[in-house]
Protein backbone atom coordinates (compact mmCIF):
# COMPACT_ATOMS: atom_id res chain seq x y z
CA UNK A 1 0.00 0.00 0.00
CA UNK A 2 1.13 3.47 -0.93
CA UNK A 3 1.92 6.10 1.65
CA UNK A 4 -1.14 7.74 -0.41
CA UNK A 5 -2.84 5.14 -0.25
CA UNK A 6 -2.67 4.87 3.70
CA UNK A 7 -2.98 8.58 3.87
CA UNK A 8 -6.45 8.17 2.39
CA UNK A 9 -7.90 5.45 4.48
CA UNK A 10 -6.14 7.44 7.54
CA UNK A 11 -8.97 10.11 6.04
CA UNK A 12 -11.95 8.54 4.93
CA UNK A 13 -11.74 4.72 6.36
CA UNK A 14 -11.78 3.45 2.73
CA UNK A 15 -9.20 3.72 0.11
CA UNK A 16 -8.45 5.89 -3.03
CA UNK A 17 -10.80 4.05 -5.12
CA UNK A 18 -13.43 4.65 -2.12
CA UNK A 19 -13.57 0.44 -1.34
CA UNK A 20 -12.76 -0.75 1.86
CA UNK A 21 -9.37 -2.60 2.19
CA UNK A 22 -9.36 -5.92 1.81
CA UNK A 23 -6.77 -6.39 4.60
CA UNK A 24 -9.25 -7.99 7.10
CA UNK A 25 -9.77 -10.72 4.65
CA UNK A 26 -6.54 -11.33 4.15
CA UNK A 27 -5.56 -11.68 7.95
CA UNK A 28 -9.13 -13.83 8.91
CA UNK A 29 -7.68 -15.68 6.25
CA UNK A 30 -4.41 -15.92 7.47
CA UNK A 31 -5.09 -16.68 10.98
CA UNK A 32 -7.34 -19.85 9.64
CA UNK A 33 -4.22 -20.84 7.45
CA UNK A 34 -1.22 -20.66 9.87
CA UNK A 35 -3.79 -21.88 13.02
CA UNK A 36 -4.30 -24.89 10.64
CA UNK A 37 -0.93 -25.65 9.75
CA UNK A 38 0.35 -25.39 13.42
CA UNK A 39 -2.42 -27.83 14.29
CA UNK A 40 -1.88 -30.36 11.75
CA UNK A 41 2.08 -29.96 12.19
CA UNK A 42 1.29 -30.32 15.96
CA UNK A 43 -1.12 -33.48 15.99
CA UNK A 44 2.06 -35.31 14.27
CA UNK A 45 4.88 -33.70 16.25
CA UNK A 46 2.93 -35.27 19.39
CA UNK A 47 2.91 -38.69 17.80
CA UNK A 48 6.26 -38.07 16.95
CA UNK A 49 7.95 -38.14 20.08
CA UNK A 50 5.22 -40.69 21.67
CA UNK A 51 7.30 -43.03 19.85
CA UNK A 52 9.08 -43.40 23.10
CA UNK A 53 6.81 -45.48 24.02
CA UNK A 54 7.81 -47.99 22.31
CA UNK A 55 11.61 -48.02 23.05
CA UNK A 56 14.71 -46.12 23.07
CA UNK A 57 15.12 -47.36 19.84
CA UNK A 58 12.03 -46.59 18.06
CA UNK A 59 12.47 -43.11 19.03
CA UNK A 60 16.07 -42.64 17.86
CA UNK A 61 15.53 -44.45 14.54
CA UNK A 62 12.86 -41.54 14.04
CA UNK A 63 15.45 -38.87 15.13
CA UNK A 64 17.27 -39.93 12.89
CA UNK A 65 15.12 -40.18 10.29
CA UNK A 66 14.14 -36.57 10.65
CA UNK A 67 17.79 -35.37 10.68
CA UNK A 68 18.46 -36.96 6.93
CA UNK A 69 19.09 -40.59 7.49
CA UNK A 70 19.83 -42.68 5.32
CA UNK A 71 20.38 -40.06 3.00
CA UNK A 72 22.48 -38.03 4.82
CA UNK A 73 25.51 -40.22 7.00
CA UNK A 74 25.24 -39.70 10.64
CA UNK A 75 21.84 -37.37 9.93
CA UNK A 76 22.23 -33.71 9.76
CA UNK A 77 20.94 -31.84 12.92
CA UNK A 78 20.48 -28.55 11.10
CA UNK A 79 17.50 -30.27 8.90
CA UNK A 80 15.79 -29.55 12.43
CA UNK A 81 17.33 -25.98 12.77
CA UNK A 82 15.67 -25.08 9.63
CA UNK A 83 12.21 -27.00 10.19
CA UNK A 84 12.00 -25.32 13.70
CA UNK A 85 13.09 -22.09 11.92
CA UNK A 86 9.82 -22.10 9.50
CA UNK A 87 7.63 -23.34 12.74
CA UNK A 88 8.79 -20.20 14.88
CA UNK A 89 8.02 -18.21 11.91
CA UNK A 90 4.77 -19.53 11.41
CA UNK A 91 4.11 -19.55 15.06
CA UNK A 92 4.59 -15.86 15.74
CA UNK A 93 2.82 -15.10 12.19
CA UNK A 94 -0.46 -16.85 13.78
CA UNK A 95 0.58 -15.26 17.27
CA UNK A 96 0.38 -11.57 15.47
CA UNK A 97 -2.45 -12.32 14.00
CA UNK A 98 -4.54 -13.47 16.77
CA UNK A 99 -4.21 -11.01 19.03
CA UNK A 100 -5.92 -8.95 17.10
CA UNK A 101 -8.85 -10.57 18.75
CA UNK A 102 -7.49 -10.69 22.71
CA UNK A 103 -9.36 -8.52 24.77
CA UNK A 104 -7.39 -5.39 24.42
CA UNK A 105 -7.81 -3.51 27.81
CA UNK A 106 -9.75 -3.67 31.07
CA UNK A 107 -12.90 -2.74 30.09
CA UNK A 108 -13.90 -5.04 27.23
CA UNK A 109 -11.95 -8.24 29.31
CA UNK A 110 -13.55 -7.26 32.76
CA UNK A 111 -17.57 -7.53 30.25
CA UNK A 112 -15.82 -11.06 28.38
CA UNK A 113 -15.45 -12.21 31.78
CA UNK A 114 -18.95 -11.23 33.38
CA UNK A 115 -20.32 -12.02 30.63
CA UNK A 116 -19.00 -15.48 29.95
CA UNK A 117 -19.52 -16.32 33.65
CA UNK A 118 -23.07 -15.35 33.30
CA UNK A 119 -23.86 -16.73 29.97
CA UNK A 120 -21.72 -20.50 31.37
CA UNK A 121 -21.93 -21.09 27.16
CA UNK A 122 -19.84 -24.09 26.52
CA UNK A 123 -18.31 -22.44 23.16
CA UNK A 124 -17.99 -19.05 24.60
CA UNK A 125 -15.97 -20.87 27.50
CA UNK A 126 -14.11 -22.76 24.77
CA UNK A 127 -12.69 -19.18 23.32
CA UNK A 128 -10.79 -18.23 26.51
CA UNK A 129 -9.34 -21.46 26.85
CA UNK A 130 -7.82 -20.23 23.40
CA UNK A 131 -6.53 -16.99 24.41
CA UNK A 132 -5.08 -18.13 27.66
CA UNK A 133 -3.31 -21.24 25.75
CA UNK A 134 -2.43 -18.81 23.13
CA UNK A 135 -1.03 -16.27 25.92
CA UNK A 136 0.87 -19.43 27.27
CA UNK A 137 2.32 -20.07 24.77
CA UNK A 138 3.73 -16.61 23.37
CA UNK A 139 6.39 -18.04 25.97
CA UNK A 140 6.87 -21.69 26.37
CA UNK A 141 6.75 -22.52 22.93
CA UNK A 142 9.24 -19.70 21.79
CA UNK A 143 11.65 -21.53 25.32
CA UNK A 144 11.12 -25.11 23.15
CA UNK A 145 11.37 -23.74 19.39
CA UNK A 146 14.53 -21.53 19.94
CA UNK A 147 16.11 -24.28 22.02
CA UNK A 148 15.17 -26.70 18.94
CA UNK A 149 16.84 -24.67 16.73
CA UNK A 150 19.96 -23.79 18.51
CA UNK A 151 20.59 -27.32 20.18
CA UNK A 152 18.59 -29.76 17.19
CA UNK A 153 21.34 -32.05 17.90
CA UNK A 154 20.75 -32.77 21.37
CA UNK A 155 17.23 -35.30 20.95
CA UNK A 156 17.47 -38.67 21.18
CA UNK A 157 16.48 -41.21 24.02
CA UNK A 158 19.05 -40.35 26.45
CA UNK A 159 19.57 -36.07 25.17
CA UNK A 160 15.50 -35.30 25.28
CA UNK A 161 15.74 -37.51 29.07
CA UNK A 162 18.33 -35.92 30.61
CA UNK A 163 16.71 -32.13 28.99
CA UNK A 164 13.57 -32.73 30.58
CA UNK A 165 14.60 -34.58 33.69
CA UNK A 166 18.03 -33.83 34.49
CA UNK A 167 17.78 -29.75 33.14
CA UNK A 168 14.52 -29.37 35.12
CA UNK A 169 12.78 -28.48 31.28
CA UNK A 170 9.77 -30.98 32.86
CA UNK A 171 7.58 -28.12 33.77
CA UNK A 172 7.80 -26.33 30.80
CA UNK A 173 7.10 -29.64 29.07
CA UNK A 174 4.05 -30.03 31.15
CA UNK A 175 2.53 -26.97 30.67
CA UNK A 176 3.27 -26.66 27.21
CA UNK A 177 1.99 -30.19 26.57
CA UNK A 178 -1.46 -28.86 27.81
CA UNK A 179 -1.49 -25.52 26.51
CA UNK A 180 -0.36 -26.73 23.15
CA UNK A 181 -2.98 -29.72 22.80
CA UNK A 182 -5.97 -27.73 24.16
CA UNK A 183 -5.00 -24.74 21.68
CA UNK A 184 -4.78 -27.05 18.86
CA UNK A 185 -7.89 -28.68 19.12
CA UNK A 186 -10.01 -26.33 20.80
CA UNK A 187 -8.63 -24.20 17.30
CA UNK A 188 -9.72 -26.55 14.62
CA UNK A 189 -12.87 -27.04 16.34
CA UNK A 190 -13.21 -23.45 16.01
CA UNK A 191 -12.18 -23.65 12.13
CA UNK A 192 -14.70 -25.96 11.60
CA UNK A 193 -17.30 -23.61 12.22
CA UNK A 194 -16.26 -20.97 11.53
CA UNK A 195 -15.60 -21.55 7.71
CA UNK A 196 -18.64 -24.17 7.59
CA UNK A 197 -16.33 -27.43 6.99
CA UNK A 198 -18.70 -30.03 7.96
CA UNK A 199 -22.39 -27.93 8.02
CA UNK A 200 -23.68 -31.06 5.62
CA UNK A 201 -27.66 -31.76 5.68
CA UNK A 202 -27.35 -31.22 9.53
CA UNK A 203 -25.14 -28.30 10.62
CA UNK A 204 -26.37 -28.26 14.22
CA UNK A 205 -26.10 -32.59 14.82
CA UNK A 206 -22.45 -32.45 12.79
CA UNK A 207 -21.38 -29.00 15.36
CA UNK A 208 -22.17 -31.17 17.99
CA UNK A 209 -20.83 -34.56 16.46
CA UNK A 210 -17.62 -32.10 15.45
CA UNK A 211 -17.18 -31.28 19.26
CA UNK A 212 -16.95 -34.33 20.92
CA UNK A 213 -14.81 -35.60 17.90
CA UNK A 214 -12.08 -32.92 19.39
CA UNK A 215 -13.10 -33.19 23.20
CA UNK A 216 -11.99 -36.80 22.38
CA UNK A 217 -9.09 -36.00 20.82
CA UNK A 218 -8.02 -33.75 23.55
CA UNK A 219 -8.08 -36.45 25.87
CA UNK A 220 -6.32 -39.47 23.61
CA UNK A 221 -3.56 -36.60 22.89
CA UNK A 222 -2.94 -35.31 26.72
CA UNK A 223 -3.26 -39.39 27.41
CA UNK A 224 -0.51 -39.80 24.92
CA UNK A 225 1.35 -36.96 25.74
CA UNK A 226 1.53 -37.32 29.61
CA UNK A 227 2.86 -41.02 28.53
CA UNK A 228 5.49 -40.10 26.75
CA UNK A 229 6.64 -37.59 29.12
CA UNK A 230 6.59 -39.79 32.26
CA UNK A 231 8.82 -42.29 29.67
CA UNK A 232 11.15 -39.84 29.35
CA UNK A 233 11.24 -38.18 32.92
CA UNK A 234 11.98 -42.31 33.90
CA UNK A 235 14.84 -42.58 31.45
CA UNK A 236 16.43 -39.04 32.60
CA UNK A 237 16.06 -40.46 36.28
CA UNK A 238 17.73 -43.71 35.47
CA UNK A 239 20.51 -41.93 33.13
CA UNK A 240 20.88 -39.00 35.46
CA UNK A 241 24.44 -40.37 36.71
CA UNK A 242 25.88 -40.69 32.93
CA UNK A 243 24.18 -37.07 32.40
CA UNK A 244 24.93 -35.83 29.05
CA UNK A 245 25.90 -39.67 27.32
CA UNK A 246 24.02 -40.43 24.36
CA UNK A 247 22.21 -43.39 23.21
CA UNK A 248 23.99 -46.03 20.86
CA UNK A 249 21.48 -47.60 18.91
CA UNK A 250 21.52 -51.29 18.82
CA UNK A 251 22.20 -51.40 15.30
CA UNK A 252 25.32 -49.95 15.80
CA UNK A 253 25.91 -52.21 19.06
CA UNK B 1 -47.17 -6.36 49.00
CA UNK B 2 -48.64 -9.91 47.70
CA UNK B 3 -51.95 -10.41 49.03
CA UNK B 4 -51.69 -12.71 51.60
CA UNK B 5 -55.09 -14.50 51.50
CA UNK B 6 -54.95 -14.86 47.69
CA UNK B 7 -51.32 -16.67 48.31
CA UNK B 8 -52.64 -19.01 50.44
CA UNK B 9 -55.68 -20.15 49.07
CA UNK B 10 -53.70 -20.88 46.02
CA UNK B 11 -51.24 -22.96 47.65
CA UNK B 12 -53.78 -24.54 49.48
CA UNK B 13 -54.35 -25.93 45.42
CA UNK B 14 -50.84 -27.59 45.70
CA UNK B 15 -48.86 -24.37 43.33
CA UNK B 16 -45.02 -23.94 44.53
CA UNK B 17 -44.00 -20.48 45.35
CA UNK B 18 -41.49 -19.46 43.30
CA UNK B 19 -38.20 -16.48 43.58
CA UNK B 20 -38.02 -13.56 41.00
CA UNK B 21 -35.34 -11.47 41.19
CA UNK B 22 -34.98 -8.16 39.21
CA UNK B 23 -32.24 -6.03 38.41
CA UNK B 24 -33.07 -2.71 39.60
CA UNK B 25 -31.73 0.50 37.97
CA UNK B 26 -33.33 3.89 37.02
CA UNK B 27 -30.04 5.03 34.74
CA UNK B 28 -32.05 8.60 33.98
CA UNK B 29 -32.09 9.08 37.96
CA UNK B 30 -28.18 10.18 38.49
CA UNK B 31 -29.03 9.39 42.71
CA UNK B 32 -30.18 5.75 41.46
CA UNK B 33 -27.79 2.82 42.59
CA UNK B 34 -28.64 -0.46 40.61
CA UNK B 35 -29.96 -3.11 42.96
CA UNK B 36 -31.91 -6.52 42.79
CA UNK B 37 -34.98 -6.99 44.53
CA UNK B 38 -36.75 -9.99 44.86
CA UNK B 39 -40.39 -10.71 44.25
CA UNK B 40 -41.97 -13.69 45.82
CA UNK B 41 -45.31 -14.86 43.99
CA UNK B 42 -47.20 -18.41 43.67
CA UNK B 43 -46.84 -19.73 40.32
CA UNK B 44 -49.86 -20.93 38.48
CA UNK B 45 -49.90 -23.12 35.77
CA UNK B 46 -48.42 -22.63 32.10
CA UNK B 47 -47.06 -19.32 33.71
CA UNK B 48 -44.31 -17.71 31.58
CA UNK B 49 -42.03 -14.97 32.62
CA UNK B 50 -43.85 -12.08 31.18
CA UNK B 51 -47.06 -13.51 32.82
CA UNK B 52 -45.15 -13.36 36.00
CA UNK B 53 -43.98 -9.50 35.59
CA UNK B 54 -47.33 -8.58 34.99
CA UNK B 55 -48.41 -10.05 37.87
CA UNK B 56 -45.49 -8.78 40.02
CA UNK B 57 -46.18 -5.30 37.96
CA UNK B 58 -50.13 -5.00 38.57
CA UNK B 59 -49.83 -6.61 42.26
CA UNK B 60 -46.91 -5.70 44.40
CA UNK B 61 -45.00 -2.96 42.13
CA UNK B 62 -46.11 -0.47 39.64
CA UNK B 63 -42.68 0.66 39.21
CA UNK B 64 -40.81 -1.87 37.85
CA UNK B 65 -40.03 -1.46 34.27
CA UNK B 66 -40.07 -3.96 31.45
CA UNK B 67 -40.99 -3.85 27.50
CA UNK B 68 -43.35 -6.13 25.95
CA UNK B 69 -45.91 -6.21 23.35
CA UNK B 70 -47.31 -9.01 21.45
CA UNK B 71 -47.23 -12.11 24.17
CA UNK B 72 -46.16 -14.37 21.32
CA UNK B 73 -43.00 -14.53 20.67
CA UNK B 74 -43.34 -12.56 17.45
CA UNK B 75 -42.25 -8.94 18.11
CA UNK B 76 -38.81 -9.40 19.79
CA UNK B 77 -39.51 -6.56 22.79
CA UNK B 78 -39.75 -8.81 26.13
CA UNK B 79 -35.80 -10.35 25.65
CA UNK B 80 -34.27 -10.19 29.25
CA UNK B 81 -31.28 -12.45 30.79
CA UNK B 82 -32.69 -15.24 32.72
CA UNK B 83 -30.64 -16.66 34.63
CA UNK B 84 -27.96 -15.84 32.89
CA UNK B 85 -29.26 -16.78 29.43
CA UNK B 86 -31.13 -14.49 27.04
CA UNK B 87 -34.23 -15.37 26.26
CA UNK B 88 -37.74 -14.22 25.47
CA UNK B 89 -39.88 -13.84 28.82
CA UNK B 90 -43.32 -14.61 26.78
CA UNK B 91 -41.90 -17.90 25.57
CA UNK B 92 -40.16 -19.11 28.57
CA UNK B 93 -42.01 -20.71 31.02
CA UNK B 94 -41.20 -20.66 34.98
CA UNK B 95 -41.95 -24.25 35.63
CA UNK B 96 -38.53 -24.89 33.64
CA UNK B 97 -36.60 -23.92 36.51
CA UNK B 98 -36.57 -26.38 39.21
CA UNK B 99 -35.40 -24.37 42.28
CA UNK B 100 -37.93 -21.79 41.28
CA UNK B 101 -35.26 -18.98 41.54
CA UNK B 102 -35.39 -16.58 38.60
CA UNK B 103 -33.13 -13.91 38.28
CA UNK B 104 -33.79 -11.40 35.68
CA UNK B 105 -31.29 -8.63 34.18
CA UNK B 106 -31.92 -6.11 31.54
CA UNK B 107 -29.89 -7.19 28.20
CA UNK B 108 -26.44 -6.38 27.56
CA UNK B 109 -25.15 -4.44 24.99
CA UNK B 110 -28.24 -2.28 24.62
CA UNK B 111 -28.57 0.98 26.02
CA UNK B 112 -30.07 0.81 29.76
CA UNK B 113 -33.19 2.48 29.87
CA UNK B 114 -34.56 1.33 33.51
CA UNK B 115 -35.17 -2.35 35.46
CA UNK B 116 -35.47 -4.73 32.66
CA UNK B 117 -35.83 -2.31 29.69
CA UNK B 118 -33.47 -1.24 27.22
CA UNK B 119 -33.76 0.13 24.21
CA UNK B 120 -32.86 -2.03 20.78
CA UNK B 121 -35.20 -0.24 18.79
CA UNK B 122 -32.68 2.55 18.13
CA UNK B 123 -29.50 0.02 17.50
CA UNK B 124 -31.74 -2.19 15.04
CA UNK B 125 -32.83 0.82 13.13
CA UNK B 126 -29.23 1.94 12.82
CA UNK B 127 -27.57 -1.34 11.99
CA UNK B 128 -30.93 -1.67 9.24
CA UNK B 129 -29.41 1.58 7.63
CA UNK B 130 -25.56 0.59 8.13
CA UNK B 131 -26.22 -2.69 6.17
CA UNK B 132 -28.85 -1.28 4.03
CA UNK B 133 -31.33 -3.66 4.34
CA UNK B 134 -33.92 -2.98 1.19
CA UNK B 135 -33.89 -4.50 -2.08
CA UNK B 136 -31.16 -2.90 -4.19
CA UNK B 137 -32.86 -3.05 -7.80
CA UNK B 138 -32.45 -0.91 -11.21
CA UNK B 139 -35.45 -2.04 -12.31
CA UNK B 140 -38.47 -0.58 -12.51
CA UNK B 141 -41.44 -2.13 -10.49
CA UNK B 142 -44.79 -2.27 -12.75
CA UNK B 143 -47.34 -2.84 -10.19
CA UNK B 144 -49.69 -4.05 -13.01
CA UNK B 145 -47.60 -6.96 -14.07
CA UNK B 146 -47.27 -10.52 -12.11
CA UNK B 147 -44.14 -10.77 -10.73
CA UNK B 148 -41.01 -12.86 -11.90
CA UNK B 149 -41.06 -16.01 -10.34
CA UNK B 150 -38.36 -16.77 -7.55
CA UNK B 151 -37.51 -20.81 -6.83
CA UNK B 152 -39.66 -21.97 -4.42
CA UNK B 153 -36.16 -22.61 -3.05
CA UNK B 154 -34.55 -19.90 -3.01
CA UNK B 155 -37.87 -18.03 -1.40
CA UNK B 156 -38.25 -20.37 1.09
CA UNK B 157 -34.43 -19.60 2.07
CA UNK B 158 -35.25 -15.77 2.13
CA UNK B 159 -38.48 -16.45 4.04
CA UNK B 160 -36.04 -18.33 6.72
CA UNK B 161 -33.61 -15.19 7.24
CA UNK B 162 -36.80 -12.79 7.27
CA UNK B 163 -37.82 -14.85 10.84
CA UNK B 164 -35.91 -12.55 12.60
CA UNK B 165 -37.21 -10.90 15.33
CA UNK B 166 -34.53 -8.13 16.22
CA UNK B 167 -35.15 -9.12 19.95
CA UNK B 168 -31.50 -8.13 20.46
CA UNK B 169 -31.02 -11.74 21.73
CA UNK B 170 -28.13 -12.93 19.29
CA UNK B 171 -25.69 -9.92 20.22
CA UNK B 172 -26.85 -10.23 23.88
CA UNK B 173 -25.63 -13.48 23.59
CA UNK B 174 -22.20 -12.55 21.69
CA UNK B 175 -18.71 -12.05 23.97
CA UNK B 176 -17.20 -10.25 20.59
CA UNK B 177 -20.13 -7.63 20.98
CA UNK B 178 -20.28 -7.40 24.67
CA UNK B 179 -16.40 -6.32 24.02
CA UNK B 180 -16.35 -4.58 20.58
CA UNK B 181 -19.38 -2.17 20.53
CA UNK B 182 -19.47 -1.59 16.70
CA UNK B 183 -19.50 -5.62 15.74
CA UNK B 184 -22.57 -5.27 13.58
CA UNK B 185 -23.31 -9.39 15.23
CA UNK B 186 -25.63 -11.94 13.77
CA UNK B 187 -28.74 -9.98 13.28
CA UNK B 188 -26.51 -7.77 10.81
CA UNK B 189 -24.53 -10.53 9.34
CA UNK B 190 -28.37 -12.42 8.70
CA UNK B 191 -29.61 -9.71 6.96
CA UNK B 192 -26.92 -8.96 4.57
CA UNK B 193 -27.12 -12.82 3.78
CA UNK B 194 -31.06 -12.29 3.74
CA UNK B 195 -30.51 -10.19 0.72
CA UNK B 196 -27.41 -11.89 -0.95
CA UNK B 197 -29.58 -14.65 -1.59
CA UNK B 198 -32.38 -12.66 -2.40
CA UNK B 199 -32.57 -12.78 -6.40
CA UNK B 200 -34.67 -9.26 -6.28
CA UNK B 201 -31.70 -7.68 -4.92
CA UNK B 202 -28.93 -6.81 -7.28
CA UNK B 203 -25.79 -5.94 -5.08
CA UNK B 204 -22.81 -7.83 -5.95
CA UNK B 205 -20.51 -9.42 -3.29
CA UNK B 206 -17.80 -6.81 -3.18
CA UNK B 207 -20.56 -4.13 -2.76
CA UNK B 208 -21.83 -6.52 0.13
CA UNK B 209 -18.19 -6.43 1.40
CA UNK B 210 -18.68 -2.25 1.41
CA UNK B 211 -21.26 -3.66 4.00
CA UNK B 212 -19.43 -6.01 5.86
CA UNK B 213 -15.50 -6.54 5.08
CA UNK B 214 -14.30 -5.56 7.96
CA UNK B 215 -13.79 -6.62 11.65
CA UNK B 216 -17.26 -4.43 12.45
CA UNK B 217 -18.51 -6.99 10.06
CA UNK B 218 -18.35 -10.75 9.46
CA UNK B 219 -14.09 -10.85 10.15
CA UNK B 220 -14.94 -9.45 13.34
CA UNK B 221 -16.89 -12.47 14.41
CA UNK B 222 -15.04 -15.07 16.33
CA UNK B 223 -17.16 -17.88 15.91
CA UNK B 224 -18.29 -18.43 19.59
CA UNK B 225 -21.67 -19.27 18.76
CA UNK B 226 -23.63 -17.31 21.72
CA UNK B 227 -25.99 -16.40 18.50
CA UNK B 228 -26.83 -19.81 17.20
CA UNK B 229 -27.35 -21.51 20.54
CA UNK B 230 -29.78 -18.75 22.02
CA UNK B 231 -31.77 -17.23 18.59
CA UNK B 232 -35.51 -17.99 19.96
CA UNK B 233 -36.25 -18.18 16.42
CA UNK B 234 -33.52 -20.75 15.69
CA UNK B 235 -32.37 -18.72 12.82
CA UNK B 236 -29.47 -20.81 10.99
CA UNK B 237 -27.05 -18.22 12.12
CA UNK B 238 -23.72 -20.42 12.34
CA UNK B 239 -23.72 -21.26 8.57
CA UNK B 240 -24.90 -17.97 7.27
CA UNK B 241 -22.66 -15.90 9.10
CA UNK B 242 -20.04 -19.25 7.57
CA UNK B 243 -21.74 -18.81 4.08
CA UNK B 244 -20.90 -14.78 4.13
CA UNK B 245 -17.46 -15.17 5.47
CA UNK B 246 -16.51 -17.67 2.90
CA UNK B 247 -18.06 -15.08 0.39
CA UNK B 248 -16.45 -11.89 1.37
CA UNK B 249 -12.88 -14.10 1.76
CA UNK B 250 -13.37 -14.28 -2.21
CA UNK B 251 -13.78 -10.76 -3.03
Amino acid sequence: MSQKDSTVELLTGKGRLGKKSKIPARLDLLQSVTGLFLAIFITFHILFESSILFGKEAMYKLTKMFEGEPFIEGGEPLIITALAFVIFSMFIFHAFLAMRKFPDSYKEYQRYRAHSKLLKHDDTNLWFIQITTGFVMFFLGSIHLYMMMTEPGKIGPYASSDRIYSDWMWPMYLLLLIAVVLHSWVGIYRLIIKWGWFDGKDPRKNRKRSKLAIKTLIVIYLLLGLASLAVYMKIGYDHQDDYGSRYISESHT
Amino acid sequence: MINKSAQIEENKEGYREIKITVFRYNSQNKDAKPEYQTYKLVETPGMTLYIALIKIWSTMDHNLSFDFVCRAGICGSCSMVVNGKPKLACKTRTSEFEDGKITLLPLPTFKHIKDLSVDTGNWMNAMSKKMESWIHTKEVTDIAAIEKPVEPDVAQAVFELDRCIECGICLAACSTKVMKEDFVGAVGLNRVARFSIDPHDERTDEEFYELIGDDDGVFGCMSLMGCEDHCPKDLPLQTKIAYMRRKMVKV
